[in-house]
């Protein structure tokens, strides 16, 4: 995930921390969150996936005036050629993070994004699978390391199949 | 609130249900918070028709997300140091999750202390959705 610029705002963080069912004042309440270790509004540890909102490319976002994927008129709104089984651009496999200091409501990073490795594995439920790693590093307004972050994606043959 | 490394010991569990009926509509939360919009997590005729999928499912970040509230609320606020994860199996609406993390080291590194936990969350049935490890500095 590439942001050039991405603010870490308190909204942001409240919106955030709903969504995954953490009502942590440390998150939401800055007079509470001022009495904590972390004397202000912090945010939650997987806060930082959601710089795809600040790339300005990011694939998996409909871009105005552009067809997308997903169903409109018809199921999707693109003829897709090629790609895994499973649509959507592959699933994710794995995410690893390293947190060098807490990340505060008010610091803006840039997320530089760098690609790892790639390997292939025979999976029992959805046929051939590549993946891929690629690893972000979250730098601060001074140029500090707030976080480093290790993602794998795995594009699938065909539909993982339920059991 | 952070832990205690002189209270600690390895085997102690923490565990935590992290949510009871997974709705769409949280779902639906997490893809504007996080800025993830792939369709196969909240358009339910793109995934059946188009994907190939039973219905939409969680985002794994989701997943990741409600099982770090257990662990920021076990190990303390500004604490984690390191937390990692894999997807091993899809998280779908209704699914009710629990999550742990278990005690697997305490350690010394630069003079401070820490603590290395095996985390693992697992839906109503006893499948693991996601499996991972966490470290978080403790106080002696």
């Amino acid at each position: 995930m590439a942001a050039k610029k991405f603010p870490v705002e308190a909204g942001h963080i409240l919106l955030f921390a709903r969504s995954i069912g953490d009502d942590n004042p440390a998150y939401m309440d800055e007079e509470a969150a001022s009495k904590t270790e972390a004397g202000g509004i912090i945010a939650p540890p997987t806060f930082v996936q959601s710089s795809a909102q600040f790339d300005p490319d990011y694939f998996l976002r409909p871009k105005i005036g552009q067809p997308w994927f997903g169903s409109g008129k018809n199921p999707t709104g693109l003829v897709r050629t090629g790609g895994g089984g499973g649509g959507g651009g592959g699933l994710h496999a794995e995410q690893h993070y390293e947190y060098h200091r807490p990340l505060r409501a008010g610091d803006v990073l840039t997320a530089t994004t760098l690609p790892g490795k790639t390997w292939e594995k025979e999976g029992r439920r959805s046929g051939k699978l590549v993946f891929s790693e690629s690893v972000t590093e979250y730098r601060d307004q001074n140029g500090e390391l707030v976080i480093t972050a290790r993602g794998v994606g795995v594009r699938t043959e065909r539909p993982v199949e339920q059991k | 609130m952070a832990l205690n490394a002189s209270k600690l010991k390895v085997g102690d569990v923490h565990t935590a249900r992290l949510v009871d009926d997974l709705t769409r509509t949280q779902i639906v939360q997490y893809a504007g918070a996080s800025g993830d919009y792939n369709p196969l997590h909240t358009d339910e005729i793109f995934t059946t028709k188009v994907a190939g999928y039973p219905s939409v499912f969680a985002h794994g970040m989701l997943t990741m997300g409600m099982t770090g509230k257990m662990l920021t609320d076990y190990v303390g606020d500004t604490r984690l140091t390191k937390y990692g994860v894999r997807f091993t199996s899809q998280v779908w609406p209704g699914d009710a999750l629990d999550a742990s993390a278990t005690v697997k080291a305490i350690t010394e590194r630069d003079g401070k202390t820490f603590v290395e936990l095996d985390v693992a969350t697992t839906n109503q049935n006893g499948v693991e959705v996601l499996s991972g490890y966490a470290e978080a500095r403790v106080d002696p």
